[in-house]
């Protein structure tokens, strides 16, 4: 019942939680990648640690444009440009592995059409994820009725869903800004990855409350139902994430460069996922049936 | 009943060790008594693991009428795959893809090709091959104009549209590349005609506008073949042949975004995925047991079991392993833990309820379903949009943490379960107690 007692606390640590986090993705915005703006990116590994300035200055001189070019590890660099041709990569190339032997590893180059349909598709696959899944809960608990409304059900689980969205985007934003980290398609994912995983974890204590209604919600008001049912779940809610945060964490230290932001945007939002399906989405339900039962008396 | 239990127990492990046959056998020796070459079937890597170029073309269709657009993408993809073909990459996929905005595009993946320019130009160029005569007012050139080949040359109607197909040949004394030429009925008329019209005169035979081989027409030449002997060296003449078999490419295209990937990279990712994969395992294989005791042990053998199957059905269907696609996988081996998570919890509050191991096991298993389904559903929902909508980087994502989730719900309550109640501990003794209870407790 403690959870459900101090609910006021909890919402205004996840209101704290939002507005820091809108306020970081205003102030400083996500920095996009390739995969959105259009661009290239083409990494080189070198036999010895290259000169950075140098080859900023030899594929600057070739005049297509400015390069920014960052050391990436011990031998490594990547140079970031607008989206080239076939022509001009080789020539970006050519420049680059002028001040010392290598070889290129990497090279992508995307057109500004293609990122703008990435861009959007991405946007279109975020909201068809919550409309399919507030369907779904109001589906799925739909003989659940009183005291609140199936729907409800549904809306408390976007809510803490957008909850748990909103501060990984925060993170990564600050990240953006101070670090140069880059929202991708990858990052898209991890984001779409989260949602489900925190409808998941908030469906397993809703769950719990619709079997508890169903076999003593005569004798308890629905306050102590919820309660009961989120101090039921919490040992599941906890080890489960616990779990996942474990593989996810060893994707992190291990999986190298690529999965690294991936899987730290999957920790942030497993760990607040975690957080709002007990702290938040439940205790809600309750604030909400308290807010019906005032207005009805 | 436990015994009927453990004989199924028995044989899902056995399954199991078959299954994890399948799995490694295309990873021992060839020379090794275990190995068959039947059973080994790879993985199929994606681009990002195994190194690789992806291409996206965009088709200038503005000169075809929009009812025709798709015939002259398939004659596109077509010529184009012929020409990927012919470089001889291992399995290359070449696939029309229409745009949101309605821009007809084509999709070239060459998985191993590490020179992406020779590739590009490879697909890029279009082999022109036309037959000239000799220009009639040549005499009236001046001797500069005499040295441009284009201009003491006239075109014809017979160009490499009519061609049907070219053969590479050797002169039997000489050893020269010869080239053979077949024309279709249409083109055999047109040299037939050209022949005869320029007996004693010269041809000209012009690849990509310059002229390659300028024979001498001794008599009308019939049966709508033609040679062209020219100093080629062996692998120019090759090329040549297969540049002219696959044809010219039916609309324009431009190369609007290309990604590569060096096979070094790839193979770095592919260890750290795997790496993170296993320790990732062992990390969740400890706390189950640490903290689940018994039932934890068996949650470990289902789990065992489940990345042995999804690893042979990745081979079966086969699903392209990407970085992103592993990590999906390793993300799918934390819901199936999720199961097992519910379960146990389950299970233990029966037990605190007085109920005796055997039916709190079964309670626990049949409670836990209804929060397994519906969790489960909705990941399914968010894995097929993500399929649906995302590009192949996050099709193969959604795809393995969609298989996931699937075989996932088959091991948490058949394999779990089965292997639980084979134990089949009766005993109210302190130990069993202990056994199956949980924390630190």
């Amino acid at each position: 019942m403690f959870i459900i007692k101090h609910r006021k606390i909890w919402y205004a640590f996840s209101l704290l939680i939002v507005i820091a986090s809108l306020f970081s993705m205003f102030k400083f915005g996500l920095k996009q990648g390739i995969d959105f703006t259009g661009g290239s990116l083409l990494e080189v590994e070198y036999a010895a640690k290259p000169d950075v300035l140098a080859v900023k200055q030899k594929i600057e001189s070739l005049s297509l444009g400015s390069a920014i070019v960052q050391p990436s590890g011990d031998k490594n660099i990547i140079v970031r440009m607008k989206d080239l041709t076939e022509e001009q990569h080789q020539k970006v190339l050519s420049a680059s592995l002028s001040i010392g032997q290598g070889k290129e590893i990497r090279f992508d180059s995307i057109g500004p059409v293609i990122g703008k349909e990435l861009k959007k598709k991405s946007i279109t696959a975020m909201i068809l994820v919550i409309v399919m899944i507030i369907l779904y809960i109001a589906f799925a608990f739909r003989k659940v009725s009183q005291p609140v409304n199936s729907f409800y059900y549904g809306l408390m689980a976007v809510v803490a869903l957008i909850h748990d969205v909103t501060l990984p985007a925060g993170v990564f934003a600050v990240l953006g800004h101070y670090y140069g980290v880059e929202v991708d398609t990858l990052f898209v994912t991890a984001l779409l990855t989260v949602l489900g995983f925190s409808v998941h974890d908030t469906i397993v204590v809703f769950d719990r409350i619709r079997e508890n209604l169903r076999n003593n919600g005569n004798k308890n008001d629905f306050e102590t139902v919820v309660g009961a049912s989120v101090n039921q779940t919490i040992s599941r809610s906890i080890n489960t994430s616990l779990t996942v945060i474990l593989v996810l964490l060893a994707i992190f230290f291990l999986g190298g460069e690529s999965t690294k932001y991936f899987s730290l945007a999957l920790l942030i939002g497993v760990a607040i996922g975690t957080y709002s399906s007990i702290f938040l989405a439940s205790p809600l339900l309750v604030t909400l049936q308290k807010l019906k039962k005032g207005k009805s008396n | 009943m436990s015994a009927k239990y453990r004989f199924i127990s028995f044989l899902l492990i056995l399954a199991g060790l078959g299954i994890a046959y399948f799995d490694a056998v295309n990873f021992l020796k060839p020379e090794s008594f275990l190995y068959s070459r039947i059973l080994s079937v790879p993985f199929k890597l994606g681009l990002d693991l195994q190194g690789g170029v992806h291409l996206t073309y965009k088709a200038d269709l503005s000169a075809i009428k929009p009812v025709e657009a798709g015939n002259a993408m398939e004659g596109l993809r077509d010529v184009i795959e012929r020409r990927v073909n012919a470089f001889g990459v291992g399995e290359p996929l070449v696939q029309v893809e229409k745009s949101a905005g309605g821009d007809q595009r084509l999709i070239v993946e060459l998985p191993g090709v590490t020179n992406v320019n020779e590739a590009i130009k490879m697909i890029g160029e279009t082999p022109f091959l036309e037959f000239k005569t000799e220009n009639p007012a040549a005499d009236k050139l001046t001797e500069e104009e005499k040295k441009d080949s284009s201009k003491v040359f006239v075109s014809s109607d017979l160009t490499g549209r009519y061609l049907k197909k070219a053969i590479l040949d050797f002169d039997q004394t000489t050893f020269e590349p010869i080239i053979s030429l077949e024309f279709n009925d249409e083109g055999g008329k047109l040299f037939a005609k050209m022949t005869k019209e320029n007996v004693g005169k010269s041809i000209a035979i012009f690849l990509d506008g310059a002229p390659i081989s300028v024979p001498n027409v001794r008599e009308e030449i019939t049966g709508g073949k033609a040679q062209i002997t020219g100093q080629f060296t062996p692998q120019e003449a090759k090329l040549l042949v297969q540049r002219l078999n696959s044809g010219a490419l039916p609309v324009p295209v431009s190369l609007i975004s290309q990604q590569s990937v060096g096979p070094t990279l790839g193979e770095k990712f592919l260890a750290k995925g795997v790496m993170a994969g296993i320790y990732g395992m062992i990390l969740v294989s400890l706390f189950l047991i640490l903290w689940y005791r018994l039932p934890g042990l068996a949650a470990v053998l289902a789990l065992g079991l489940y990345t042995i199957i999804i690893l042979a059905l990745f081979k079966l269907i086969p699903v392209t392993l990407t970085a992103a696609g592993i990590a999906g996988f390793i993300l799918s081996v934390g819901m199936a833990v999720d199961a097992n998570i519910l379960i146990f919890e389950r299970m233990k509050e029966e037990l605190k309820k007085g109920k005796n191991l055997q039916s709190a096991v079964s309670e626990g298993f049949s409670r836990a379903w209804l929060s397994i389904r519906d969790s489960n559903i909705s990941s399914l929902i968010t894995a097929g949009i993500l399929f649906w909508m995302g590009t192949s980087m996050i099709k193969g994502f959604a795809l393995t943490l969609g298989v996931g989730i699937l075989i996932s719900m088959f091991s948490a309550i058949t394999v779990s379960r089965t292997f639980l109640l084979a134990i089949g501990l009766k005993g109210e003794s302190k130990i069993s107690r202990f056994l199956f209870g949980s924390g630190i407790r």
